[in-house]
């Protein structure tokens, strides 16, 4: 059964995408650790951490685009569960520093004896233990995302009161996190990790590791958005996203329908949070910052929303000139791209660069049966 | 539970008033099992107001409206009150244009609506012979595999009324299904509602007279959210109130 | 070497001092006082207070006053005092006359600590209680009830009998109950008397007055206190309360000045403007600008600086408004989505251009003399700046609904957004009023802005911080009505204040934004919501 679901999703653009990201798993790795530093080939280890940090975007743009493509649902707080999922892991990876901390303290993080904290709070509990960890990274997105979306969707909260109020959602969880009394470090937030998994998160090899995982969950997340999409459940997804009304009088629950996705899409950002955090080895309150978010939304837009494919390129293209201007005499200059590219791309990219070259070799070859193959590609996509 | 009237669809004394405005006014009517009626009535009327609150996307300020004797449709919501066997076509077609003209007819087809059942579907024979035999009714068979947005007008008034069918119901709810069709397409259309008469129990809301007198089926009047006038299309169109209403006093 | 000189100094000017101190004796008992001054000690220092106080000359009071700020002069060699005016000119302190020559070589100041200041203020305050101006009179009743000195009891007295503005009265009543209070030779019966009237009184001093007393009371003195301290507590609570409503308001104000531009490009047009918040900031920095230009060219135009600013606001705010509508926004329509990123893109680009421009800093937006200050309204103090904000909110969005409603612009405007294609059959410009009604929303943030600089930092973050709560009002209040957006702003920020004192600033912000997200859920079109067919179009 899941097996026909599987072959029935892959296209040749879905095929090409998978090969090349696995393949990335293991030639980056190879080219960072067997070459020599002198080598042509060698790949600093720099780039390697800079490229798991580019996969978790492309996984957290796939979870966007995955309701937000397929759904109509655009949330502008999706970097609320991909944070929580890093906080999940950055509480683990506190727990592991043990009495390596400044205080020596084997059970409290430091910031809590700096505090004047005697206990470990209640919601530590447990996150010593990676399994706990691992099943928290994705039960808190995934718990908040149900519940919130269990009250929005049910009062049928859509279009862009939703956006508004998933915005709003982070901003409170940010307001939140900046207080020390939260017990997450405050400002600080979690950092100067130790261990993962009894490995060093700051080792060559360590770091290699964690991109060839980052790489997997990318191309586990793929293939599961594609199987989602590729079976009726799909289908009843764009059917809500083009006509809700029409599938309500079908007699489909909207709101479960809306609920699952969301749930599965907040569970998929909080597995890139959990990913990113041994990488840039720290997980402040900031990564709630609702422009955060936003700027997650544009990578999506700029790919090509509903296409996966073209969200997780356009994660990692707008990360990569984000890296490029921001890194030299051009930061100033940044803003004025990534806001240029939110302008140009809504008003003269509307399907983002995947789709329109999708249209145009559809167009060139009969065009509706090509498009149609796709079940996805629209017209123009409506708000 | 024991039906409390023999009327497929009955409706007593349903109010609603927007901000003061009233949508319907103690609109009472009850449509037999089996029975084709033709609702008309001028804009403002109370006609899409009157689909509205059967199919549960209004609640009424007061009245009763049951179904089938025992469902009282006031309580649910637009997915109960489809799952009960009430299909619905809007006033502008609604078909889902990213889909091709059989997935359509798949998504509509009577079946587990859960969201579980949905991810782990699979085609059977059953379904795709009746798909086929669809598409034909509605003359799409051709045009299975386009995209519904390419349809012309006609073809996703079709196409929507394709999909009522697929969904089984009782009772068909057609709110101006012939609205910007050719002559040919209306005739056409009165035809494959009457076919689909006889099967089920449809109410259509249409303008067109000549359309309602195509279907020759009793014609209720609506005017200011009540009925003025209930009979044939001849007792309704010489009724001296009903005049009074479309020509002006 | 230099130990030596100094005692023989010391030698000479006593012996002057005993010499100066028999050619004034017995010259009245003002002069005796006055004396004093010059003496150097501070016992002495405090003799002539009092001396002067009691002294009846009507130089008196502007002997002590000159002490407090520290004018009063005095020649030790010569046994002169002079009271220096703010100018900097001398008068004669004996006689009142301006001095005429030169001054003596030793003049110095007479030294005050703050012991004696608290001596100058009562007597001073004794001084004014007989004084012509009834406020004056009134602010020195004041400053006898926190000094609470026995020694002006008569003084209190004499004034009571005498007086006549009942407001002043009461003060002296007061301040009289207060020093019987504190007085231990007074009877039972008139502290019992007196706790009533401090009672009655009901602030943060009486509270404190009572707490201050000694414990070894009578029983009978010691429950009154006790009911009048319960009494006080109930009054101060219930002014916490106009207190906290005060700042509601004041904050619900802020946010519908942020919100009321939101309320016309979201609420009547639909477009979802992220770069709201931006046009509020370039309000504020053009009022910058203007002050800037001001004092560079001409510093007393200060005053004015706000009101040449608004209209530029306005202008500048709603020219770039108009500018983003027909190149941006007027391709997006019916495209929300769509709409929110681009603009969001733009209040990036926006934010970025004044960073370039200004810099990232605060930049430093002054209050002209009539919005700096404060002033009591019963228990509580209100600032001028937030009363100013309060009613500009008010009078923006008074005229606001004038425009909408009385005005041709306002029926093209509500036509167009009722029925768009009818509108246009009518002969209406469309995409003029598209225009307009976004310039317009703009422009009122830009005013919004200009208010927002008196109380807010100026950076180019502004607008970030009020965007949220901005959507989060109008969501609230109702799309589309601006009657909603103003309840809505003046609810969300009474609610805040009330939460505050439980929860804290930040986490009665996170309740508040939880409580609005819950309510979005139960009523998803906000609180005066349009019904009917028209709002699912």
């Amino acid at each position: 059964m899941t097996r026909h679901l599987l072959i029935r999703s892959l296209d040749r653009g879905a095929v090409t995408f998978v090969i090349v990201v696995a393949a990335l798993a293991i030639i980056v790795p190879v080219l960072n650790l067997a070459t020599p530093a002198s080598s042509a080939l060698h790949l600093p280890t720099y780039l390697v951490a800079l490229f798991g940090k580019y996969a978790c975007y492309a996984l957290l743009a796939l979870s966007i685009d995955l309701i937000w493509g397929y759904c109509g649902i655009l949330s502008l707080g999706h970097g609320a569960f991909f944070a929580l999922g890093g906080y999940a892991m950055g509480m683990y990876l506190m727990r592991q520093i043990g009495t390596r901390g400044i205080y020596a303290n084997p059970i409290l993080p430091d910031f809590m004896v700096f505090l004047n904290w005697k206990a470990l709070p209640v919601y530590w509990y447990g996150f010593q233990w990676f399994p706990y960890a691992l099943l928290m990274i994705f039960v808190v997105p995934g718990a908040l995302a149900f519940v919130f979306g269990w009250f929005a969707f049910r009062s049928r909260v859509s279009g862009v009161y939703l956006s508004i109020i998933t915005q709003a959602l982070t901003y409170a969880l940010m307001l939140g996190f900046f207080r020390n009394n939260f017990g997450f470090g405050g400002n600080n937030g979690l950092t100067d990790f130790k261990d993962l998994l009894g490995f060093n998160v700051q080792a060559e090899t360590t770091r290699n590791a964690l991109f060839s995982i980052s790489c997997l969950a990318v191309v586990l997340a793929f293939l599961l958005c594609r199987v989602v999409i590729a079976s009726k459940f799909g289908k009843v997804l764009v059917a809500i996203r083009d006509a809700e009304a029409r599938a309500r009088f079908l007699g489909y629950r909207v709101e479960s329908y809306k609920l699952f996705v969301f749930t599965l899409s907040a569970c998929m950002a909080g597995l890139a949070g959990a990913l990113y955090v041994p990488q840039v080895g720290i997980i402040n309150p900031s990564e709630f910052a609702p422009g955060n978010s936003i700027e997650a939304v544009i990578w999506v837009a700029v790919g090509g929303r509903g296409t996966l494919v073209g969200a997780a390129l356009g994660a990692v293209a707008v990360n990569y000139a984000k890296t490029f201007f921001t890194g030299g005499m051009l930061a100033p200059y940044w803003l004025f791209v990534l806001g240029g590219l939110f302008v140009v791309v809504t008003l003269l990219l509307p399907r983002g660069i995947v789709s329109t070259l999708r249209h145009w070799t559809a167009l060139q070859r009969d065009g509706a049966s090509a498009a149609a193959e796709d079940g996805v590609a629209e017209p123009l996509p409506a708000g | 539970m024991e039906p409390l009237t023999s009327a497929l669809l009955y409706l007593d004394g349903v109010t609603v008033s927007f901000d003061g405005f009233k949508a319907l006014n103690n609109l009472s009517f009850a449509i037999a099992p089996g029975e084709m009626r033709a609702i008309i009535g001028p804009n403002g009327a109370g006609k899409t107001t009157m689909m509205d609150v059967v199919t549960g996307k209004t609640r009424p300020d007061a009245g009763e409206v049951l179904f089938d004797g025992r469902h009282n449709l006031t309580r649910l919501d637009e997915t109960e009150v489809a799952a009960l066997g009430i299909g619905r076509k809007f006033q502008k077609p609604t078909v889902f244009d990213n889909h091709t003209v059989s997935d359509n007819i798949e998504l509509a087809l009577k079946a587990d609506r859960r969201a579980r059942a949905a991810l782990v579907w699979r085609e059977t024979a059953e379904e795709r012979r009746r798909v086929d035999e669809l598409l034909e009714i509605i003359c799409l068979a051709a045009a299975r595999d386009r995209l519904a947005a390419s349809l012309s007008h006609g073809q996703k008034q079709w196409l929507e009324i394709g999909m009522l069918l697929a969904q089984d119901p009782k009772l068909l709810l057609v709110d101006e299904p012939v609205a910007g069709m050719t002559d040919t397409e209306t005739r056409q259309t009165a035809e494959l509602l009457r076919a689909i008469n006889r099967e089920h129990t449809v109410v259509v809301v249409e303008h067109d007279m000549a359309f309602v007198r195509e279907l020759g089926v009793k014609v209720t009047c609506l005017h200011e959210g009540a009925v003025l006038a209930e009979g044939t299309i001849d007792q309704v169109s010489t009724n001296k109130r009903v005049v009074e209403v479309y020509l002006g006093r | 070497m230099r130990d030596v000189h100094g005692r023989v100094a010391a030698l000479v000017f006593a012996l002057g001092l005993i010499l100066a101190g028999a050619t004034v004796a017995h010259a009245g008992p003002y002069e005796d006082a006055l004396a004093k001054f010059t003496e150097g000690s501070l016992s002495d220092t405090g003799d002539g207070i009092n001396g002067v106080a009691v002294s009846g000359n009507p130089l008196a009071e502007r002997v002590l006053a000159a002490l407090k700020d520290g004018r009063l002069m005095f020649s030790a060699e010569k046994k002169t005092v002079y009271i220096q005016a703010k100018n900097g000119k001398l008068f004669d302190a004996f006689t009142g006359k301006p001095f005429t020559g030169k001054p003596p070589d030793d003049i110095d100041n007479v030294i005050v600590n703050n012991r004696l200041r608290n001596v100058i203020d009562a007597d001073l305050g004794a001084l004014t209680l007989m004084s012509r101006n009834s406020n004056r009179r009134f602010d020195a009743a004041q400053a006898v009830f926190r000094s609470r000195d026995l020694s002006v009891l008569p003084n209190v007295e004499k004034a009571l009998a005498e007086e006549t503005d009942p407001r002043t009265k009461r003060a002296l009543e007061q301040a009289r109950a207060a020093i019987l209070l504190y007085d231990a030779k007074s009877s039972a019966a008139d502290k019992i008397a007196a706790t009533a009237v401090i009672g009655d009184r009901g602030d943060q001093d009486s509270l404190g007055l009572l707490d201050g007393l000694p414990p070894d009371l009578p029983p009978a003195v010691h429950a009154a206190v006790a009911a009048a301290r319960a009494s006080i507590a109930h009054t101060l609570a219930l002014w916490n309360g106009v207190q906290n409503a005060w700042y509601g308001l004041s904050l619900g104000s802020v946010l519908l000045l942020a919100a009321i531009g939101l309320a016309i490009t979201f609420g009547v047009m639909g477009v979802i403007n992220m770069a709201h918040g931006e046009m509020v900031m370039l309000g504020a920095y053009v009022t910058f600008v203007v002050q800037q230009a001001i004092r560079a060219y001409d510093p007393n135009l200060f005053d004015y600086s706000l009101a040449i600013a608004l209209p530029l606001a306005f202008a500048v705010a709603g020219g770039v408004g108009i500018v983003i509508e027909r190149t941006i926004i007027r391709f997006l329509y019916g495209r929300p989505l769509e709409t929110l990123l681009a603009t969001w893109g733009l209040s990036l680009i926006l934010q970025q251009t004044v960073r370039t421009i200004f810099g990232p800093t605060n930049e430093d937006v002054g209050n002209p003399s009539w919005m700096s200050g404060a002033f009591d309204f019963g228990g509580i103090t209100i600032t001028y700046n937030r009363l100013w904000i309060v009613c500009f909110a008010f009078a923006v969005f008074l005229a606001l609904l004038a425009i909408l409603r009385y005005t041709r612009f306002g029926l093209e405007m509500r036509a167009v957004t009722q029925n768009r294609p009818m509108a246009a059959s009518m002969g209406i410009r469309t995409g003029r009023v598209d225009a307009l009604t976004f310039g317009l929303g703009s422009a009122i943030a830009g005013i919004a802005g200009v208010a927002l600089s008196q109380i807010d930092n100026v950076s180019p973050n502004l607008g970030q911080g009020y965007i949220i709560d901005s959507f989060m009002v109008v969501v609230f209040g109702g799309v589309g009505n601006l009657w909603g957006t103003a309840v809505g702003a003046l609810t969300l920020g009474i609610a805040n204040k009330f939460l505050e004192p439980y929860a804290g600033a930040v986490l009665g912000k996170i309740a508040v934004l939880i409580l609005i997200i819950l309510f979005i859920q139960k009523r998803p079109r906000g609180m005066f919501a349009l019904k009917g067919r028209t709002v699912e179009a």
